[in-house]
Protein backbone atom coordinates (compact mmCIF):
# COMPACT_ATOMS: atom_id res chain seq x y z
CA UNK A 1 0.00 0.00 0.00
CA UNK A 2 2.42 2.43 0.86
CA UNK A 3 4.62 4.32 -2.08
CA UNK A 4 7.79 5.95 -0.09
CA UNK A 5 9.63 4.72 2.68
CA UNK A 6 6.74 2.76 3.51
CA UNK A 7 6.34 3.80 7.29
CA UNK A 8 3.07 5.07 9.10
CA UNK A 9 3.86 9.10 8.28
CA UNK A 10 3.33 8.10 5.00
CA UNK A 11 0.29 5.91 5.20
CA UNK A 12 -0.73 9.07 7.39
CA UNK A 13 -0.25 11.51 4.51
CA UNK A 14 -1.58 9.61 1.47
CA UNK A 15 -4.85 8.62 3.68
CA UNK A 16 -5.71 11.88 4.62
CA UNK A 17 -4.77 13.20 0.94
CA UNK A 18 -7.53 10.57 -0.18
CA UNK A 19 -10.16 12.00 2.08
CA UNK A 20 -9.69 15.65 0.89
CA UNK A 21 -10.23 14.42 -2.21
CA UNK A 22 -13.74 13.39 -1.41
CA UNK A 23 -14.24 16.37 0.48
CA UNK A 24 -12.84 18.11 -2.75
CA UNK A 25 -14.96 16.33 -5.08
CA UNK A 26 -18.55 17.15 -2.31
CA UNK A 27 -17.97 21.01 -3.45
CA UNK A 28 -19.06 20.18 -6.99
CA UNK A 29 -22.12 19.78 -5.68
CA UNK A 30 -22.40 23.25 -4.49
CA UNK A 31 -20.98 24.23 -7.93
CA UNK A 32 -23.61 22.70 -9.93
CA UNK A 33 -26.53 23.47 -8.03
CA UNK A 34 -25.89 26.84 -6.74
CA UNK A 35 -28.24 29.30 -7.62
CA UNK A 36 -26.10 32.11 -7.74
CA UNK A 37 -23.08 32.84 -9.83
CA UNK A 38 -21.54 33.61 -6.50
CA UNK A 39 -22.33 30.35 -5.12
CA UNK A 40 -20.07 28.96 -7.63
CA UNK A 41 -17.34 31.06 -7.63
CA UNK A 42 -17.20 30.40 -4.00
CA UNK A 43 -17.45 26.58 -4.46
CA UNK A 44 -14.58 26.79 -7.19
CA UNK A 45 -12.57 28.83 -4.86
CA UNK A 46 -12.77 25.67 -1.37
CA UNK A 47 -12.13 23.34 -4.18
CA UNK A 48 -9.00 25.24 -5.51
CA UNK A 49 -7.62 25.44 -1.63
CA UNK A 50 -8.22 21.83 -1.24
CA UNK A 51 -6.75 20.95 -4.28
CA UNK A 52 -3.78 22.74 -2.69
CA UNK A 53 -3.69 21.06 0.49
CA UNK A 54 -3.97 17.38 -1.35
CA UNK A 55 -0.67 18.95 -3.71
CA UNK A 56 1.07 19.51 -0.22
CA UNK A 57 -0.14 16.31 1.08
CA UNK A 58 1.17 14.13 -1.93
CA UNK A 59 4.55 16.36 -2.01
CA UNK A 60 4.99 14.04 1.46
CA UNK A 61 3.26 10.98 0.80
CA UNK A 62 4.83 10.39 -2.48
CA UNK A 63 8.32 12.15 -1.82
CA UNK A 64 8.30 14.62 -4.60
CA UNK A 65 9.14 17.91 -3.56
CA UNK A 66 8.80 19.82 -6.53
CA UNK A 67 4.97 19.37 -6.04
CA UNK A 68 5.31 22.21 -3.23
CA UNK A 69 6.19 24.27 -6.19
CA UNK A 70 2.70 23.54 -8.21
CA UNK A 71 1.06 24.26 -5.04
CA UNK A 72 2.15 27.12 -4.74
CA UNK A 73 1.45 28.70 -8.44
CA UNK A 74 -1.71 26.86 -7.70
CA UNK A 75 -2.64 28.80 -4.92
CA UNK A 76 -1.66 32.45 -6.38
CA UNK A 77 -3.89 31.32 -10.03
CA UNK A 78 -6.54 30.62 -7.46
CA UNK A 79 -6.72 33.99 -5.75
CA UNK A 80 -6.57 35.58 -8.82
CA UNK A 81 -9.31 33.47 -10.52
CA UNK A 82 -11.95 34.74 -7.41
CA UNK A 83 -11.18 38.28 -7.58
CA UNK A 84 -11.00 38.58 -11.54
CA UNK A 85 -14.38 36.78 -11.24
CA UNK A 86 -15.62 38.07 -8.54
CA UNK A 87 -14.42 42.11 -10.05
CA UNK A 88 -15.45 41.19 -13.62
CA UNK A 89 -19.01 40.36 -13.32
CA UNK A 90 -20.07 43.56 -11.11
CA UNK A 91 -20.22 46.64 -13.22
CA UNK A 92 -19.44 49.34 -11.06
CA UNK A 93 -16.34 47.31 -9.77
CA UNK A 94 -14.66 48.21 -6.79
CA UNK A 95 -14.60 45.02 -5.19
CA UNK A 96 -12.07 44.70 -2.05
CA UNK B 1 12.37 4.81 17.18
CA UNK B 2 13.21 8.03 19.53
CA UNK B 3 11.15 9.77 21.93
CA UNK B 4 11.25 12.38 19.43
CA UNK B 5 10.62 10.82 16.57
CA UNK B 6 7.44 9.45 18.18
CA UNK B 7 6.47 13.07 19.68
CA UNK B 8 6.84 14.35 16.10
CA UNK B 9 4.24 11.49 14.18
CA UNK B 10 1.82 12.40 17.06
CA UNK B 11 2.10 15.83 16.06
CA UNK B 12 1.65 14.87 12.74
CA UNK B 13 -1.29 12.72 13.14
CA UNK B 14 -3.00 15.48 15.64
CA UNK B 15 -2.52 18.26 12.76
CA UNK B 16 -3.99 15.90 9.99
CA UNK B 17 -7.03 14.69 11.88
CA UNK B 18 -7.77 18.71 12.69
CA UNK B 19 -7.76 19.45 9.30
CA UNK B 20 -9.75 16.50 8.59
CA UNK B 21 -12.34 17.92 10.70
CA UNK B 22 -12.32 21.41 10.16
CA UNK B 23 -12.51 21.07 6.45
CA UNK B 24 -15.67 18.65 7.11
CA UNK B 25 -17.09 21.29 8.91
CA UNK B 26 -16.44 23.77 5.56
CA UNK B 27 -17.56 21.26 3.23
CA UNK B 28 -20.67 20.46 4.99
CA UNK B 29 -21.74 24.38 5.73
CA UNK B 30 -20.88 24.99 1.91
CA UNK B 31 -23.78 22.73 1.27
CA UNK B 32 -25.82 22.88 3.63
CA UNK B 33 -26.27 26.99 4.70
CA UNK B 34 -28.56 28.83 3.39
CA UNK B 35 -27.29 31.83 1.48
CA UNK B 36 -24.13 33.11 0.12
CA UNK B 37 -23.21 35.13 2.99
CA UNK B 38 -23.23 32.21 5.43
CA UNK B 39 -21.73 29.64 2.71
CA UNK B 40 -18.84 32.69 2.44
CA UNK B 41 -18.16 33.09 5.88
CA UNK B 42 -17.94 29.12 6.56
CA UNK B 43 -15.42 28.81 3.36
CA UNK B 44 -13.66 31.87 4.94
CA UNK B 45 -12.46 30.85 8.32
CA UNK B 46 -13.45 26.52 8.51
CA UNK B 47 -11.61 25.91 5.73
CA UNK B 48 -8.61 28.51 6.14
CA UNK B 49 -8.04 26.39 9.28
CA UNK B 50 -8.06 23.28 7.72
CA UNK B 51 -5.70 24.18 5.21
CA UNK B 52 -3.09 25.82 8.08
CA UNK B 53 -3.20 22.37 9.95
CA UNK B 54 -2.81 20.42 6.63
CA UNK B 55 0.15 22.41 6.11
CA UNK B 56 1.52 22.86 9.11
CA UNK B 57 1.88 19.00 9.00
CA UNK B 58 3.40 19.29 6.07
CA UNK B 59 5.90 21.44 7.21
CA UNK B 60 6.79 19.39 10.54
CA UNK B 61 7.07 16.04 8.74
CA UNK B 62 10.16 17.66 6.14
CA UNK B 63 11.75 19.04 8.89
CA UNK B 64 14.36 21.59 8.66
CA UNK B 65 15.42 21.42 5.20
CA UNK B 66 14.82 24.46 2.23
CA UNK B 67 11.28 23.07 0.88
CA UNK B 68 9.95 23.84 4.46
CA UNK B 69 10.28 27.21 3.48
CA UNK B 70 8.05 26.76 0.65
CA UNK B 71 5.94 24.98 2.94
CA UNK B 72 5.40 27.98 5.60
CA UNK B 73 5.41 30.69 2.79
CA UNK B 74 2.10 28.57 1.30
CA UNK B 75 0.21 28.57 4.44
CA UNK B 76 0.52 32.42 5.04
CA UNK B 77 -0.39 32.92 1.34
CA UNK B 78 -3.56 30.80 2.16
CA UNK B 79 -4.14 32.85 5.86
CA UNK B 80 -4.30 35.99 3.80
CA UNK B 81 -5.81 35.42 0.67
CA UNK B 82 -8.31 32.99 1.43
CA UNK B 83 -10.05 35.22 3.32
CA UNK B 84 -9.66 38.15 0.78
CA UNK B 85 -10.93 35.82 -1.93
CA UNK B 86 -14.07 34.99 0.09
CA UNK B 87 -14.48 38.69 1.11
CA UNK B 88 -14.40 39.66 -2.63
CA UNK B 89 -16.99 37.02 -3.26
CA UNK B 90 -19.51 38.42 -0.63
CA UNK B 91 -19.08 41.59 -1.44
CA UNK B 92 -19.83 41.08 -5.54
CA UNK B 93 -22.92 39.45 -4.21
CA UNK B 94 -23.69 42.38 -2.23
CA UNK B 95 -23.02 44.65 -5.68
CA UNK B 96 -25.49 42.31 -8.38
CA UNK B 97 -28.34 42.60 -5.38
CA UNK B 98 -28.49 39.48 -3.41
CA UNK B 99 -30.56 39.69 -0.46
CA UNK B 100 -29.13 38.00 3.24
CA UNK B 101 -31.45 35.33 4.28
CA UNK B 102 -32.91 36.33 7.73
CA UNK B 103 -33.80 33.66 10.24
CA UNK B 104 -37.80 34.82 9.91
CA UNK B 105 -37.78 34.19 6.03
CA UNK B 106 -39.52 30.95 4.62
CA UNK B 107 -37.71 31.93 1.07
CA UNK B 108 -34.67 29.74 0.35
CA UNK B 109 -31.42 31.10 -1.64
CA UNK B 110 -32.52 30.34 -4.70
CA UNK B 111 -35.94 32.56 -4.25
CA UNK B 112 -33.61 35.73 -2.93
CA UNK B 113 -31.19 35.51 -5.60
CA UNK B 114 -32.16 38.56 -8.62
CA UNK B 115 -33.66 37.71 -11.77
CA UNK B 116 -31.58 36.26 -14.44
CA UNK B 117 -32.85 34.84 -17.87
CA UNK B 118 -30.96 31.41 -17.70
CA UNK B 119 -32.48 30.09 -14.34
CA UNK B 120 -35.87 32.81 -14.07
CA UNK B 121 -38.04 29.78 -15.22
CA UNK B 122 -36.98 27.56 -12.25
CA UNK B 123 -37.16 30.03 -9.71
CA UNK B 124 -40.00 32.31 -10.32
CA UNK B 125 -43.17 30.10 -9.81
CA UNK B 126 -41.68 29.33 -6.22
CA UNK B 127 -41.33 33.04 -5.80
CA UNK B 128 -44.49 33.75 -6.35
CA UNK B 129 -46.41 31.45 -3.90
CA UNK B 130 -44.62 32.18 -1.67
CA UNK B 131 -45.41 36.24 -2.05
CA UNK B 132 -49.46 35.09 -1.95
CA UNK B 133 -49.14 33.68 1.40
CA UNK B 134 -47.72 37.12 2.76
CA UNK B 135 -44.55 35.57 4.24
CA UNK B 136 -43.24 39.33 4.14
CA UNK B 137 -43.95 41.38 7.02
CA UNK B 138 -44.95 45.25 6.04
Amino acid sequence: MSVGTGDLATDLFLGTAALFVVLAVAMLYRAVDGPTMQDRVLAVNVLGTNTVVILALLAVGLGESSFLDVALIYALLNFLMSVAISKFTVERGGII
Amino acid sequence: MSAVETARLVAIGVLLAGSLLFTLVSAVGVIRLPDIYSRAHTASQADTLGAGFALAAVALSLGVQATTAKTVLLLLFIFLTNPTAAHAIARAADEDGIEPWTSDDDRTARDLAPDRSDDADASEPARDGVDEEGGEPA
